[in-house]
């Protein structure tokens, strides 16, 4: 809503307020001012000139030589580009020396050899924008009426020197979509009166009634419905000011008749019709709802097809209008229109938004019906634009209205107790406080002992329980003026769950290890979707999607990983390591919510080390990744619930992929990613892991122990072992573990050869064992019958020679 | 005899003092204290002396003997230490060329915002609470409400997977599952981070998944001032001591009365610049009294229990606080943009 500071004090008296100190109380006290627009800035120097004299520019065809009487002696002779320049027209001349917006200054110019003292204005160069700018002046200059007076501050005449306000109204303060609503507003909060305007209807002996008959059908949907006929209207345009007050609000003048329903709407915030009464074709206003597929032609020239669900003005028979949101183009009313038939009405908010919405015609007067307007302004309105249009349009107003109202309206009452307010808000206010503050709201107000009443006028709908009370005790009373305390209670512990916390020990445990933390995004395409996951679930899918790219719930973060590493290789970083944790989503079924699990995923791709003026590189492999798992399991305490089994995993390179088992299950996966991919996205050599976070996070931990520092040596023998190819070190390491009981205390991989000098079909591998007993030093012949254990096993379980 | 033993001190001393390696000195050592040396041989000579003689000439010996050692190990010392300075000065490196770099990554900015308000509410005595992003339209509008058929949840706004079914479109859903499992008991102090989605086009200022962070707190006796209070602290520990803070009127459906609150612009200190739009203040948080439907909806008595509530945009504040100019930053993942943010402040 735009609120015109100079209109405004039609209502309140503003005096000692600036429009800037204005906007700071209004924003203070509730509604955000967005801005406050000055709207003669930066322009001086314009004044309203008479054209005495315009001939032909003698060198340019689309140029006019005009003498121009500005009101300082002899006419200055200026050159005019604008079409519609002609003689005897009064007009905006910015003179020599005139600023206009822009900083554009005027000065004396030649213009193709005809000197010219200063220029004539349209709208838009004196700053207003070209869609509020009446038709007939949008392709030329401005013309003013003829009364205007010669040398006078064209700018004043344009009412340009005000300011507006932008307020960004709540959907709860439909009421300050009106200039009434705003003055009772600013009233309360500087303690002011509001002033309404004037209605003097002086009707002339004829019966709207005899005129038309109102019927509605769909009275739920319409309640109210007031019809005022006006006799011998002129039309032609409205006075200078009503025009300007239309402009600063943003709305474009048409005609005198048009202009009038649209003051009210701005000044009443009631939406009005004006019907070209002879154009109806019928003596009879029928409200009805529109059969499904009616056609009806809007006053944009637009044919729609009405459904049931849009309450149409009938004549009785054919649509005349689409109630609330926009007339027919059979009854506009045009320059020819002598006879107007008034709409005065209350539309239900639910009907105009569904018609306002289906035919995409959203407009000022459907937005105010869908917030609701107020019951009791709506007759009102529809009198004081009548006495409007008699007293600016020569009309003749007709005695009553033809009106069907089953409106009931019966404002809120609310009660309170003063200790409620004050122990909401934290105050010690009194009764006399809290009533004075009502009493500015022109709330009618009355308390017994401590319990205050409070009816709430119709135009503010918002009021209906205690809590609105409190609202507007606390906000006029001030919100900063609140004091600030903290809550007093039973105290709470302030603690993050083992779950969160061991989340942040994780994160922190990968950033340490050297990995950044991304966060993608949860909606993915068709096809990335369905790539990686761990669980093969149906897509849940948007119903009403933005692009395909966003349409689906990612079933892995993977896809999203890729997507970091492409990007970031695509602009030379192609060494990286990230990771991300975040919701995977797993169908549960239609109707039932999906199973969110926690995730985390990592991936390194290209250097994992290197520094150059010594000659280091390493890039990054499948061992580099294991180990970064290895130790997050090892700080979770799960090294011994985990294991690697070889497996083939979508999209990932057969031969170096490992699922990650927690006691047994699967949970995840690590390993490189499948040649081909990885050429698709343009990436080195990519190692990756995706698994439950959820699963390890919920597994429990055992509580630290300590354990006691060696006391005795330990004794070291290292084998190199010759097995098949095929054989996996894991499986060696169980062997040897077992077999060597409790006394051996750590197996270590220090060697792997699959070369040449190896037999075909064979490797070496080789295991350095430390044996040790805690309580006293072994023996050699005590380690020697272990050991021997450990090779007879080897040898046994998995056909392992010593190599020799 | 004697003469001969003195010449022979002064002899070894000059060889001494002119030697220049260990080697040399050991060369001298052998030569003049050596088994086949001449002071050996003088002592050798000694049987022609009388029984007199013998035991001075024997003490004078001894005292030549001593006086060359000594005067060998103080050479020799000399000769050592400067060995080792060379050594030590032929091993010396450039300590200026770079160390071999210890890789570390860091958190998101989002994670540290987030982190950061998570810490200092849980240092008043508040938990962690979290729920589902893919949510029951119950819990993510009526129960809030906004029941069905309210203007502030077009379907155009919300991605629906089902008419009952949708992505979160706040973390509000979290505060109505909290207090519904609390069953009617107060008191609850929760702040609740997560991922949200709304349907936008993703442009510099809009994205259709982000972070909100809410706040609730529900008991016996909340007032607007515990909220006031609460706002401030949370403020000035997160953009610092020196911020203001101003409250307005506002609106959600969820809270009654709502708040909306600014904090004095940190760029500016409150002059009025660019980012403040020239008015000193920045938006910061909407909060509000949580409405007694809401309460109701939950199972608590709203005679007996009242609430605040509080919601923020993690991006918002991190664009603020580190001057990002496009939220798009945050889900782009640029490892130029993540690395940025390692810095402990």
């Amino acid at each position: 809503m735009f609120v015109s500071y100079k209109w405004l004090q039609d209502y309140v008296d503003l005096s000692g307020v600036s429009a800037d100190e204005l906007a700071e109380k209004i924003t203070k006290s509730g509604i955000e001012v967005e801005g406050v627009e000055v709207l003669n800035e930066g322009i001086t120097g314009v004044v309203v000139g008479h054209v005495v004299e315009r001939v032909q520019h003698p060198n340019a065809d689309k140029l006019s030589k005009c003498q121009v009487d500005i009101g300082q002696g002899e006419p200055v002779q200026i050159i005019c580009g604008a079409p519609n320049v002609a003689q005897g027209q009064k007009v905006a001349v910015a003179t020599v020396g005139a600023v206009l917006p822009g900083n554009f200054k005027i000065k004396k110019a030649k213009l193709r050899g005809e000197e010219s003292n200063g220029m004539i204005c349209s709208l838009t160069e004196l700053g207003m924008e070209a869609k509020i700018v009446p038709k007939e002046y949008s392709e030329g200059i401005f013309v003013f009426p003829q009364d205007a007076e010669v040398g006078a501050d064209a700018i004043a005449l344009l009412n340009r020197n005000d300011e507006v306000l932008e307020l960004g109204l709540t959907p709860n303060r439909a009421d300050c979509l009106s200039m009434l609503g705003v003055a009772y507003e600013v009233a309360a909060i500087l303690g002011r009166d509001v002033k309404l305007p004037e209605i003097e209807l002086q009707p002339v002996k004829e019966k709207a009634t005899d005129y038309i008959t109102v019927k509605v059908e769909a009275n739920e949907d319409n309640p109210l419905y007031a019809a005022k006929v006006i006799k011998n209207v002129k039309i032609g345009p409205a006075p200078l000011w009503m025009q300007t007050r239309l402009m600063s609000a943003g709305i474009r003048p048409h005609n005198n008749v048009v202009d009038i329903t649209n003051y009210i709407l701005l000044e009443y915030g009631q939406p009005l019709h004006a019907f070209d009464y002879d154009r109806l074709g019928s003596k009879e206003i029928l409200v009805r709802r529109a059969q499904d597929g009616e056609k009806f032609t809007t006053l944009d020239d637009v044919e729609r097809t009405l459904t049931s669900d849009h309450l149409v003005i009938t004549n009785g028979t054919e649509p005349v209008a689409l109630a609330g949101v926009m007339g027919g183009a059979n009854s506009e009313v045009t320059s020819d229109t002598t006879t107007v038939l008034l709409e005065a009405a209350y539309f239900t908010g639910g009907t105009v938004r569904k018609a306002s919405k289906d035919h995409g015609l959203r407009s000022e007067a459907s937005a105010r019906f869908e917030k609701g307007v107020d019951p009791n302004r709506v007759r009102a309105a529809g009198e004081r634009a009548a006495y409007l249009m008699a007293k600016y349009a020569g009309g003749e107003v007709l005695e009553d209205a033809s009106v069907v109202d089953t409106l009931t309206v019966e404002p809120a009452v609310v009660s309170i107790t003063l200790e409620k307010i004050n122990s909401v808000i934290g105050t010690n206010l009194t009764v006399e406080e809290v009533e004075a503050i009502f009493e500015r709201l022109q709330f009618a107000v009355t308390s017994e002992e401590e319990t205050i009443t409070v009816t709430a006028p119709t135009r503010r709908g918002d009021i209906k329980i205690e809590e609105d009370l409190i609202e507007e005790v606390a906000r006029l009373y001030g919100y900063d003026n609140i004091p600030k305390t903290l809550p007093i209670g039973s105290a709470t512990p302030g603690k993050l769950s083992q779950y969160q916390d061991k989340r942040r020990i994780v994160r922190q445990y990968l950033e340490g290890a050297g990995l950044y933390q991304a966060v993608t995004y949860s909606l993915t395409s068709e096809e990335k979707a369905a790539q990686f996951a761990l669980e093969k679930r149906d897509f849940i899918r948007l119903a009403m999607p933005m692009s395909e790219d966003r349409s689906i719930l990612r079933l892995s973060i993977m896809p999203q990983l890729m997507e970091v590493l492409k990007y970031n290789s695509a602009r030379q970083n192609d060494s990286l390591a990230v990771y991300e944790t975040g919701a995977v989503f797993l169908a549960n079924g239609n109707e039932v919510l999906p199973e969110e699990q926690e995730h985390l995923a990592g991936a390194i791709t290209g250097l994992w080390h290197s520094h150059s003026w010594q000659g280091e590189k390493k890039a990054v492999d499948f061992y580099v990744l294991k180990g970064i798992l290895e130790g997050l399991f090892a700080k979770l305490g799960l090294t011994e619930s985990v294991t690697y089994v070889q497996a083939k995993v979508d999209n990932m390179h057969p031969g170096r992929t490992a699922e990650i088992h927690l006691h047994g299950e699967r949970i995840g996966f690590v390993g490189q990613v499948h040649p081909t991919m990885q050429k698709e996205l343009d990436l080195k050599d990519t190692y990756v892991f995706e698994l439950s976070l959820k699963a390890i996070l919920e597994e429990a931990t055992a509580p630290l122990r300590y354990s006691g520092i060696p006391r005795f040596p330990s004794i070291t023998r290292d084998i190199a072992l010759v097995v098949d190819k095929e054989t996996v070190a894991g499986v060696l390491q169980d062997i040897i573990q077992t077999a060597g009981g409790k006394l051996l205390k750590e197996v270590t991989v220090f060697d792997l050869y699959e070369g040449e000098r190896m037999e075909e079909g064979k490797k070496s591998i080789a295991y350095s064992l430390k044996y040790m007993d805690p309580e006293r030093t072994l023996t050699d012949e005590e380690v020697t019958k272990v050991h021997t254990q450990v090779l007879e096993a080897l040898k046994e379980k998995a056909g392992a020679v010593l190599r020799g | 005899m004697q003469e001969r033993l003195k010449e022979l001190q002064q002899e070894a001393i000059q060889s001494i003092e002119q030697s220049s390696s260990l080697k040399e000195l050991n060369d001298i050592r052998v030569a003049y204290l050596g088994k086949k040396g001449p002071i050996t041989e003088v002592l050798r000579g000694m049987g022609k002396l009388s029984a007199e003689e013998r035991p001075i000439m024997g003490a004078l010996a001894n005292e030549v003997r001593e006086a060359i050692a000594t005067i060998l190990e103080a050479k020799q010392k000399d000769l050592e230490e400067a060995a080792v300075l060379e050594k030590l000065a032929s091993e010396s490196i450039d300590v200026t060329l770079p160390g071999r770099p210890v890789k570390v990554g860091n958190h998101h900015p989002l994670t540290r915002i987030i982190e950061e308000i998570e810490d200092l509410f849980i240092g008043m005595g508040y938990q962690v609470a979290e729920g589902p992003e893919v949510e029951q339209d119950y819990y993510n509008f009526e129960a809030l409400n906004l029941p069905k058929g309210h203007p502030a949840r077009d379907m155009q706004d919300s991605f629906y997977i089902t008419d009952e079914i949708l992505l979160r479109t706040h973390t509000s859903p979290v505060q109505a599952r909290t207090m519904e499992k609390n069953q009617g008991k107060g008191p609850i102090k929760i702040i609740c981070p997560g991922k949200v989605y709304r349907r936008d086009n993703d442009d510099a200022t809009h994205s259709h998944q982000f972070m909100q962070i809410e706040g609730l707190v529900v008991g016996e006796n909340i007032r607007m001032s515990d909220l006031h209070g609460t706002l401030e602290i949370f403020a000035k520990k997160m953009f610092g001591e020196d911020r203001e803070i101003r409250l307005r009127p506002s609106f959600f459906p969820f809270t009654e009365p709502s708040v909306e609150m600014d904090i004095s612009c940190m760029i500016c200190g409150g002059n009025g610049c660019n980012v403040c739009k020239k008015t000193g203040w920045i938006e910061i948080l909407g909060a509000g009294m949580v409405h007694p439907n809401v309460l109701e909806m939950a199972g608590y008595d709203s005679k007996k229990y009242t609430g605040f509530a509080f919601g923020m945009g993690p991006e918002r504040i991190a664009m603020l606080k580190y001057g990002v100019d496009d939220i798009r930053h945050f889900y782009t993942n640029d490892v130029r943009f993540l690395k940025q943010y390692s810095k402990h402040e």
